[in-house]
């Protein structure tokens, strides 16, 4: 059984393009000066479409996370940490959280954004402590 | 077909209420239970189905098919002048209902069944049903990573634990009370007691979440029929109705979320408390939607029955339990009762309608007045509330 994978449409695919070069990719919308993730054909802030690709630092803080002991399909090995990662660009991105002793984590923690390929054509950010 | 004139809300209301078997139903697939939910509602309000000229179902995720209203209408026999099948459960039930009462407002149809059934439990594979309910992730941004459904949630319970101190003992009160309700509903799936420490005990799945803090798998459908109260006056049941009426949508996928502890249900508690001139200390009754225990936690908090933050001190004080100051899924719910996916809200309004007619055997509460009904859809994305009464000013 595999992962599950995304599919990338030709507006999300410079995201998925910028993870496979190590490179976290946000949608910096012009008009209003706010980021936005995941990435759209609009601005969801203004409703404007002045957006541009900006790299991101990468570094991030935990607002929330679980340990996950039932994985979801044998695709995955269990226990993993799933996060929710504020990033002082102004978004919130889901990803796993890794390099963690799974009963040490907490709300608050500083991660930093690695890239770990989920297939042979798709790599997505993973955060690790920082 | 209208007829220049558009009814109130106050002029719609529910004249019948119909179950399946729930629980674990082998002899029955997802459009037979539909089609007998109907059926029983229907005869329960004392009408043919050739009555019934407005159908509105929620299509099964076990068996899913293209125009599920239509073809339920089909299967029933009955060629209704309005049809219309929604996509998923959860705040949507709701949603379906004031859509019904809002066509027979409009005199598009003038009597309007709304059922839903599914059997995730018995036709579909654990594994499957793990993987379908998981989809509602965002397929490019959430669901790479293998979150499971009880993870959303997770998150969410996790939250509340770091900003207000909410304990795991006190998400495990949620068991402990909707058994205490189900040990006395004949047809409720699960009925034996539990203690916080049963719960807590019990398997790990995504922490701090635990088997016991999840609601159950089930087969089972219901259904309800609404007309106008002109009609109902020659119906049998004492006509129930739409007091009040409120969504609340702040986002679909919980990455999304810009406060994972106070969820849109403040918004749509707030719309069906004013329609219906009520405040939460007028509430007898709570049928609330509780999938998971912080879900349920965190909605006691936003519909206005304890402060922001003391939903686990308010659940620890047995507030909810029998004998408490506001019951809260009186039937069971979806911890205990039965949860067969998307239909798992009717039986909220099923068993409110029990309680309104007296027929709720030991569960019975001394003649409620205002019962309230929420549901949420997503990761407490899209909520809805409905209150509903007796009363007529």
């Amino acid at each position: 059984m595999d992962k599950i994978l995304p599919i990338p449409s030709p507006v999300s695919q410079p995201y998925f393009d910028g993870c496979k070069q190590g490179e976290l990719l946000l949608q910096h919308c012009s008009a209003c000066d706010r980021s936005q993730f995941y990435p759209r054909v609009m601005c969801s802030h203004c409703g404007g479409d002045s957006l541009t690709w900006r790299r991101a630092g990468g570094e991030g803080v935990v607002a929330s996370f679980t340990v996950v002991r039932r994985p979801v399909s044998k695709a995955y090995d269990a226990p993993y940490v799933i996060a929710l990662i504020d990033l002082p660009e102004g978004v919130r991105m889901m990803a796993q959280l890794a390099g963690v002793d799974v009963d040490t984590v907490s709300v608050g923690l500083s991660v930093k954004a690695q890239f770990e390929a989920w297939s042979d054509e798709v790599t997505l950010p993973v955060f690790y402590p920082a | 077909m209208t007829h220049g004139r558009t009814l109130d809300l106050e002029d719609v209301v529910i004249v019948g209420a119909g179950e399946t078997d729930l629980g674990v139903v082998v002899d029955r697939g997802p459009m037979e239970l539909g089609a007998e939910s109907v059926q029983k509602a229907v005869k329960d309000a004392g009408l043919n189905l050739n009555q019934i000229d407005g159908l509105i179902t929620c299509n099964s995720l076990v068996h899913p098919v293209m125009y599920h209203a239509e073809a339920t209408a089909e299967y029933l026999g009955i060629e209704p002048r309005h049809c219309m099948a929604v996509g998923t459960g959860g705040g949507t039930t709701f949603t379906a209902i004031r859509y019904a009462a809002a066509a027979i407002q409009t005199g598009l149809a003038h009597t309007v069944v709304v059922a839903m059934a599914d059997s995730m439990r018995s036709f579909m594979t654990r594994e499957r049903a793990m993987v379908v309910q998981a989809s509602s992730g965002h397929p490019l941004y959430e669901q790479p990573y293998g979150p499971s459904v009880p993870a959303y949630y997770a998150l969410i319970a996790r939250a509340h634990m770091a900003q207000y101190g909410t304990t795991e003992e006190q998400f495990a009160e949620a068991m402990v009370s909707s058994r205490a309700w189900a040990s006395m509903n004949p047809t409720a799936q699960y009925r034996e007691l539990v203690s916080v420490g049963d719960v807590m005990a019990s398997k790990p799945i995504a922490d701090p979440l635990k088997m016991l803090d999840c609601s159950i798998v089930s087969d089972g459908g219901a259904a309800i029929v609404l007309t106008s109260r002109e009609r109902a006056a020659d119906m049998p049941n004492k006509p129930i109705s739409l007091l009040g009426y409120g969504e609340g949508h702040s986002y679909e996928h919980i990455s999304q979320s810009k406060n994972l502890t106070q969820s849109a249900a403040v918004e749509s508690g707030r719309l069906a408390y004013q329609e219906a001139g009520l405040t939460p200390a007028d509430i007898d009754i709570a049928q609330l939607y509780d999938c998971f225990s912080p879900a349920l936690l965190i909605q006691l908090e936003d519909l206005g029955f304890c402060a922001k933050g003391e939903g686990g001190h308010f659940l620890q004080s047995g507030a909810t339990r029998p004998g408490g100051s506001l019951p809260v899924n009186t039937h069971g719910g979806m911890l205990s009762h039965c949860h067969p996916g998307n239909p798992g809200a009717m039986f909220g309004v099923t068993e409110a309608i029990a309680q309104f007619r007296g027929l709720a055997g030991p569960r019975q509460q001394a003649n409620p007045r205002h019962i309230l009904l929420h549901a949420q859809g997503g990761i407490m994305s899209s909520h809805a509330t409905l209150i509903l009464s007796q009363e007529y000013a």
